[in-house]
């Protein structure tokens, strides 16, 4: 396997390691954000509760979330390895450089963008995740579920703490503007019929997610 | 028109390096980069200074010997074009230019804007040939070749190998000249009988030599004097996760 260990260090190798770990994290998002997208029905979160509560108990998706933080790990080392590497490919900086006129800032940014995501999501697995799994302190819905609406709740309707979940979300949409289309590229996957659909749907999925769930914040401020 | 001029000069590759300001007060609009580089080391010459060292060979943009990163940009503010054919009439009277050497740990500087780019000959000495015995010129249409592929083979063909990609690379990798490498012989059947070994033999070197990787900023296709394609970086990528799987050898 000696093959297999020098592909996973090779400059192609990080990047295709970055992108399957960046696609799956991706595929994640679309699942979380279609589950959080229930609060939005006007049922004091009952249907929420108890899709949260599936996801807190289901086997499968229990099994899934190991990998999830597997591979999350692994993107987040693997960047730091790609980072260190390649800022030691130029130790002497230009004087004035004016990398704005060729290429886009979050593209040259994702390691801060990500950085902030990794801040964002420390608070928000505190707040939200470890709740979530360890519901003993919840209080229960009218159905006798775990009530996570009630706490999802309480913690938007501080606008302090909506605007930290309001930014991160800008930060993430960033993320992802580069990062959906560039995990193709790195899988050596460019097509002149199909690159600019994957384009089109990045900056679609970069956009809509985000505003799903930055729309949350906003959603509970109002109707406070 | 009237220059001033901000020059990174270096004695050799050990010495630490600093800028130097120098003014121009008549260079001609119509003068090439280069040229007025050539006034402003005649100007030094008579003034019993070190002329600035820096690369330049045919001056028709074809060799890729000339270099320099002006005002930020390698081979200065156009697009698709080579240091010796920019013009000074780019340029505004009285403006400051900066000039430096290209920047990257695998280019390291020689003497002032000059530095050393073997690390890409020896890139292309790992792979990037074909192995026929040289004879006659053989029947041109023995092989079939499908225009499309040839197309794009002879784009990725015409990278001169100056080295802008790395040199505007906020990460120095040389990705956009291998994949440039790689694909003019994978795309055409005379390369694909090493195909493979190819691809694996110049990524193996390009990370030896301590290149960055590709992080898709796409800023090397925006600087290649050239415009060769970032889709042949993804054809690198491709080229190089199929052989890895592929490959019998360790």
């Amino acid at each position: 396997m000696n093959w297999f260990s020098k592909f996973l260090t090779s400059t192609v190798g990080r990047k295709v390691v970055m992108s399957l770990t960046g696609l799956f994290l991706i595929t994640f998002l679309l699942v979380h954000c279609s589950i959080n997208s229930l609060m939005f029905l006007n049922d004091d979160g009952l249907f929420f509760n108890e899709a949260a509560h599936f996801m807190a108990t289901n086997i499968l998706i229990r099994t899934i979330e190991i990998f999830l933080f597997l591979f999350l790990i692994i993107h987040i080392l693997q960047s730091v390895a790609i980072t260190r590497q390649n800022m030691k490919a130029r130790t002497i900086s230009y004087s004035g450089t004016s990398a704005t006129a060729t290429s886009k800032w979050y593209s040259r940014s994702m390691g801060i963008l990500g950085s902030l995501i990794l801040i964002f999501l420390v608070i928000h697995l505190k707040d939200f995740f470890i709740p979530s799994r360890f519901t003993d302190h919840l209080g229960l819905d009218n159905n006798g579920t775990p009530d996570m609406y009630a706490e999802v709740k309480a913690a938007f309707e501080n606008p302090a703490y909506a605007m930290i979940y309001i930014f991160s979300m800008i930060v993430l949409a960033y993320h992802l503007l580069h990062g959906f289309q560039s995990a193709f590229r790195s899988l050596g996957i460019y097509h002149k019929k199909y690159t600019p659909v994957i384009e089109f749907l990045g900056v679609a999925f970069s956009i809509l997610v985000p505003a799903v769930f930055a729309a949350m914040p906003v959603y509970f401020l109002l109707k406070k | 028109m009237k220059l001033t001029l901000k020059i990174w000069r270096q004695k050799n590759k050990s010495d630490k390096g600093g800028f130097e300001t120098y003014q121009l007060n008549n260079v001609d609009t119509h003068a090439s980069f280069l040229e007025m580089m050539d006034v402003l080391n005649e100007q030094l010459i008579e003034e019993n200074k070190i002329p600035v060292a820096f690369d330049h060979d045919c001056r028709e943009g074809i060799c890729g010997a000339c270099s320099m990163v002006i005002n930020g940009r390698p081979h200065g503010p156009l697009k698709g074009t080579t240091t010796c054919q920019l013009h000074m009439r780019h340029f505004n009277d009285g403006e400051t230019v900066t000039i430096e050497p290209f920047r990257a740990n695998a280019f390291p500087v020689l003497k002032d804007l000059v530095v050393d780019r073997t690390s890409f000959e020896r890139i292309q000495q790992a792979g990037g040939y074909v192995s026929i015995g040289t004879g006659s010129a053989p029947e041109a249409n023995n092989i079939p070749v499908n225009k499309n592929d040839s197309d794009k083979a002879f784009d990725a063909a015409a990278c001169i190998g100056c080295g802008a990609c790395v040199a505007a690379c906020k990460n120095g990798s040389a990705m956009l000249f291998v994949g440039a490498k790689v694909s003019q012989y994978a795309l055409l059947p005379q390369g694909h009988p090493e195909r493979n070994e190819r691809v694996l033999n110049m990524v193996a070197v390009m990370d030896e030599e301590g290149f960055g990787g590709c992080t898709n900023t796409g800023a090397c296709e925006a600087e290649c004097p050239k415009e060769i394609s970032v889709a042949n970086i993804m054809r690198l990528n491709r080229e190089y996760i199929s052989a890895k799987f592929a490959v019998e050898k360790e």
